[in-house]
């Protein structure tokens, strides 16, 4: 095992718990300013809503979906919270990738699997991501991490249900990641 | 004083340009501590990186002990901040996919967002799958609707259910993650894997 690689790569990146105090001042600063946390799903369902009503009007009107978000939103579903800060993240991943010279394009996969191998899974993992995240309200930005900051119950039920199948998971694909 | 928006301090456009700023800071924090890399991020499951238990937890507990004491010192108005409603069973359900997800996709939406930003086509490949879910989630919805709805117990928090003081819980929970720290150390040590 090459380990002196691996610490090398390791020192480019921030000390966790520096990292996590970071993560909790910027949630606590979106608390501060906007009364609620961070998100990431809720963004995309944004760009879902935008498109289910450009392309099917009338469907969308009757789309349960479309109306539970209607409920709680005016004017276009683009003009929201989540939506401006998932554009900072982007602008945000891109300039701390850029300052530590990791800008690249490729497939990080383990060396023991194929690429497309690889991306058959993330796209699957995402598919279902992506659904249990509207099931759940919420991701692990928005329901795990922003729910604890508040002591949401349904963030800490939501946390564990995450991290626990995550866990129990882990052995059947074990040959994708070690 | 806050949260500022709620309380009309500041105009709705400048609640959207600061969400722009605080999503630069969310990106930027998620990316430098090694997020945009699924090798990392999965890593916590295998025990060989577990650099996200150590940012998630550190992240959670700065947070609230954060805002509990800016209630505390009058900075901040808890009532006015939104509290994640608890629809029991989707809050198990959903966070069991997420969780499967997870561990096949080795992003969480937050995340793959940085990765792609930085390159990583397995990212932007895990975004795809993203937009797919919450579009058949959305046009299945009258299925799941009654699965969405179930079990709603209001806007409770976890301290009011275990009959606990905030303050109380929230001492508890940073000894626990302290605690999961210990152990999250020897595991890097004990379950080493090379880079790749």
């Amino acid at each position: 095992m090459n380990t002196t690689a691996t610490v090398e790569r390791g020192r480019r990146y921030l000390n966790p718990y520096l990292g996590g105090v970071l993560l909790g001042l910027v949630l606590i600063a979106a608390n501060f300013v906007a009364g609620r946390g961070l998100g990431a799903s809720g963004a995309i369902k944004s760009v879902i809503v935008t498109g289910m009503e450009a392309i099917a009007p009338d469907a969308s009107a009757g789309s349960g979906f479309v109306q539970e978000f209607r409920d709680s939103h005016e004017g276009s579903p683009m003009k929201t919270w989540l939506v401006f800060q998932m554009l900072g993240v982007i602008v945000g991943g891109f300039l701390s990738g850029t300052m530590a010279g990791r800008l690249k394009l490729k497939v990080e996969h383990n060396p023991k699997i194929t690429s497309k191998r690889r991306l058959i899974f993330a796209l699957a993992g995402g598919i279902l991501f992506g659904f249990g995240s509207q099931l759940g309200r919420g991701c692990t930005s928005g329901a795990a991490l922003s729910g604890m900051a508040v002591l949401s119950l349904g963030g800490f039920i939501t946390m564990m249900a995450i991290f626990g199948t995550a866990f129990a998971l882990a052995y059947f694909v074990r040959r994708n990641w070690i | 004083m806050g949260p500022l928006a709620v309380n009309e301090f500041i105009s709705e456009n400048t609640n959207l340009f600061l969400a722009f700023i605080i999503g630069i800071g969310f990106g930027w924090v998620l990316e430098s501590s090694g997020f945009s890399s699924s090798r990392k991020l999965a890593g916590v499951f295998y025990g060989y990186d577990t650099v996200v238990l150590k940012v998630f937890f550190t992240a959670a507990i700065t947070a609230m002990l954060g805002l509990l004491f800016m209630s505390l010192f009058g900075w901040i108005d808890l009532n006015w901040v939104y509290v994640n409603p608890t629809f029991l069973t989707s809050a198990i359900v959903g966070g069991v996919v997420m969780g499967a997800g997870f561990i096949l996709g080795g992003f969480c939406p937050g995340t793959s967002f940085c990765a792609a930003s930085i390159g990583k086509i397995d990212g932007m490949v895990f975004i795809i799958g993203l937009f797919i879910g919450v579009f058949l989630f959305g046009i299945g919805y009258d299925i799941w609707d009654e699965l969405y709805m179930a079990k709603y117990l209001g806007e409770p928090k976890v301290s009011e259910a275990l009959g606990m003081r905030d303050g109380v819980f929230g001492l508890l929970l940073i000894l626990a993650a302290v605690g999961m720290f210990f152990v999250a150390e020897w595991a890097e040590k004990k379950f080493p894997r090379e880079e790749y």
